[in-house]
């Protein structure tokens, strides 16, 4: 932010000398940026410093006692050492499904992109669909289907895969098949805009010079593709990550995960600044993970 | 927590690792506001005195009331003569009358800002159970109730609600609706559980229970469990029952704590078992005969809901006359037989016979002494006991 803050007053001066024109321009630019960062400054820099103090208070205090500012870093170490588990579980659950999405959610995009044809834009008004009902309701109806006596169980049973005492509610593959489920959307519309706009003569002229289907698709259209890949997974994992209402819903009391944590913290065990430190150190590590992740990517001027 | 000797080695680590290298410029701009001695450092204590912190009562010349209670906590109010629209006929008040209280802890992390720094909560009456009730009238949120003006309130309570050690003459607080935790189980798919100990033993149980996420509800049948009394009991007895729970949580024989969603996967058999509140019970037992509340070898919990009137509450005397509505024996027999827990008001009994003459003897709505001699209350908690234990809880049940 600030340098987005530093970068634009140079732009703007740069742009000013040649003529008057381009100096309102300079000002509309700012004009347009406006509404969008008093947002931003009331709605997260000010939340956020209340976090980020809220976590160096004295966790000892209370409500009736009042919290004492200490800068007691310490609840971070103490959070780390008392909660590590569910962090990674969170991780890992946000990571396996960003891959069952990333496979599922590419295959649907190819094909609505090239093989769709002329239902192409039904397939995405019902990738979208889901979301004219709530997420709550959707999750809530996950632990229907999923349901010990419910179909799916008994087919599976049926089926074998599952022991006669096997269930898939509150269990891992059902937070995590939840989790992928509520979030394909987000990763099949990047994917989809960045395979849409690949030319279909590029893969024509790969097979012209006898590349394999399989070659050509790896040569010409993933690589096209990958701006969709990295924007699709990061929209996946980031909002995966910090999500626990699936773990909620269709997990047990052995698959929370760190939201769940942040809330009994909040709300139940009413220890703010644990809360708080939790919150703050969820997205240090998130922003950490995708910078390493574009970079690794390489693709930052993809994004 | 840790010693402050230690926090300096900490920030500086975690300000070179954690946030350089961690980037986001935001993360860092955040944390070096934060590091400037600005506002908000330091939040005062919550607490308030009722005495100052009131409004003007506006009861006469506004003939409304605002109400936050739990869901499916009273008789149809579509209905024309049921307890709600006779009590806004009669007195001509209108009531607001609104289900957002789902969970107490979840309901106090709503006012607490409000009703803590002396700001209104736009509600004129609050139902919540005996602990919250306890915690809110020790910050000094809740205001006392004119005694003249609830007459029935001191005439009609039951014995067994009166001397509560935090209110113990119903000053602040009347009982809306009272009830027992026990267990509930599905006899279409399990035998009888007869204590709380088989449900965390039994193997055909396993991974089909469930328990309550009130604190005070589950940790009183643990601590029963480890031989304590939870009326009375020591650090060493708490720890020893958080380790039981945390047994059950990690041997898989639990599958969920649940809040309000235990009935449905009961009926559904997600569930065949698990703690349960005796009023859900009674009215699940309409839709599916198979579901079952067993008194439990360990006893009982007996709490009740209470209605309390917060601070700046602007129609004090509107909510009174609610109160003293809802002590008159004929409408507490009324709204018992439709919510089906245990009634508050004296007299009500011999009232119901007129109402539903099947519920006049069911020990479930209007126990006998006997039957309550099993029951017990859990311990008050001083405000650093129940930070300790209420971040314990929250540890077995979310960890």
């Amino acid at each position: 932010m600030t340098q987005a803050a530093q970068a634009v007053p140079e732009t703007a001066t740069l742009a000013a000398e040649p003529s008057g024109s381009r100096r309102r321009r300079g000002r509309t630019g700012y004009l347009l940026m406006l509404p969008a960062t008093l947002w931003l400054l009331l709605f997260f820099v000010v939340p956020f410093y209340s976090l980020v103090a809220t976590s160096l208070f004295d966790a000892s205090g209370s409500d009736f006692r009042g919290y004492e500012m200490t800068y007691a870093w310490g609840n971070y170490v103490d959070v780390v050492e008392a909660y590590w588990q569910p962090f990674l579980r969170s991780l890992w659950y946000a990571a396996l499904a960003t891959g069952i999405c990333l496979v599922l959610g590419y295959v649907l995009a190819y094909a609505i992109a090239f093989k769709a044809g002329r239902w192409k834009w039904l397939l995405l008004v019902l990738v979208i669909a889901p979301f004219f009902t709530s997420f709550l309701v959707r999750t809530l109806s996950w632990q229907l289907i999923l349901s010990d006596e419910g179909f799916v169980v008994d087919a599976l049973q049926f089926l074998r895969v599952l022991g006669p005492d096997d269930r898939l509610l509150a269990t891992p593959v059902a937070v995590v098949a939840g989790l992928a489920y509520n979030f394909l959307p987000f990763m099949v519309l990047p994917l989809f805009a960045s395979l849409d706009k690949i030319d279909p003569r590029l893969v024509e002229a790969s097979s012209d010079l006898y590349a394999h289907p399989f070659v050509g698709f790896w040569k010409v259209t993933w690589p096209l593709s990958l701006p969709g890949v990295v924007s699709g997974t990061l929209l996946t994992f980031i909002p995966a990550a910090g999500d626990y209402i699936n773990a909620e819903f269709l997990g047990s009391t052995n698959q929370r995960v760190i939201g769940n944590v942040i809330q009994g913290q909040f709300i139940d065990a009413n220890n703010s600044p644990v809360a708080a430190a939790l919150s703050v150190l969820l997205m240090v590590l998130i922003v950490a993970m995708v910078l390493v992740y574009v970079r690794r990517a390489g693709t930052e001027e993809l994004l | 927590m840790a010693p402050d000797d230690q926090a300096p080695a900490r920030r500086s680590t975690l300000s070179r690792r954690g946030l350089l290298r961690g980037g986001g410029a935001v993360a860092a701009a955040g944390l070096s506001v934060a590091a400037l001695k600005l506002p908000f450092f330091s939040v005062a204590g919550a607490a308030q005195d009722p005495a100052s912190c009131r409004a003007t009562d506006l009861s006469e010349r506004e003939r409304r009331l605002v109400i936050s209670n739990w869901t499916g906590y009273i008789d149809p109010r579509r209905n024309p003569r049921g307890t709600y629209n006779t009590f806004q006929d009669t007195t001509g008040i209108t009531v607001e009358y609104n289900d957002d209280v789902n969970d107490n802890a979840e309901f106090y992390a709503k006012v607490r800002n409000q009703l803590g720094s002396c700001e209104p909560i736009d509600r004129d009456m609050i139902v919540l159970t005996d602990w919250m009730a306890a915690r809110m009238i020790g910050l000094g949120w809740i205001q006392p109730l004119e005694r003249e003006r609830v007459p029935r309130l001191h005439e009609n309570l039951i014995d067994s609600l009166r001397d509560k050690a935090w209110d113990p003459d119903r000053t602040y607080s009347a009982p809306w609706q009272s009830g027992l935790t026990g267990i509930a189980y599905n006899a279409a798919y399990v035998d009888e559980v007869g204590s709380f100990s088989e449900l965390l033993t039994r193997s055909d149980l396993k991974g089909r229970i469930t328990l309550l996420t009130e604190m005070r509800d589950t940790m009183g049948f643990m601590l029963k469990v480890v031989g304590a009394e939870p009326e009375d009991f020591t650090e060493d007895e708490w720890y020893d029952a958080i380790d039981a729970l945390n047994r059950a949580v990690s041997d898989g024989q639990l599958r969920q704590f649940a809040g309000n969603n235990y009935l449905q996967q009961l009926a559904n058999g997600d569930i065949v078992a698990c703690e349960a509140w005796s009023g859900d019970v009674i009215q699940a037992q309409y839709d599916n005969p198979d579901i079952k509340f067993v008194v439990p070898e360990e006893g009982l919990s007996l709490w009740s809901d209470n209605m309390l009137v917060p601070n700046l509450a602007t129609h004090q005397a509107n909510a009174e006359a609610w109160i003293d509505y809802y002590y008159e024996p004929e409408v507490a027999a009324r709204l018992a037989a439709w919510v089906n827990y245990i009634c508050p008001v004296e007299g009500a009994r011999e009232a119901m016979e007129q109402v539903d003459a099947s519920l006049v003897d069911n020990p479930l709505i209007f126990p006998d002494e006997e039957f309550l001699a099993d029951t017990w209350d859990f311990m008050p908690l001083d405000d650093r006991q129940s930070q300790q234990y209420e971040g314990d809880w929250s540890d077995a049940t979310v960890g």
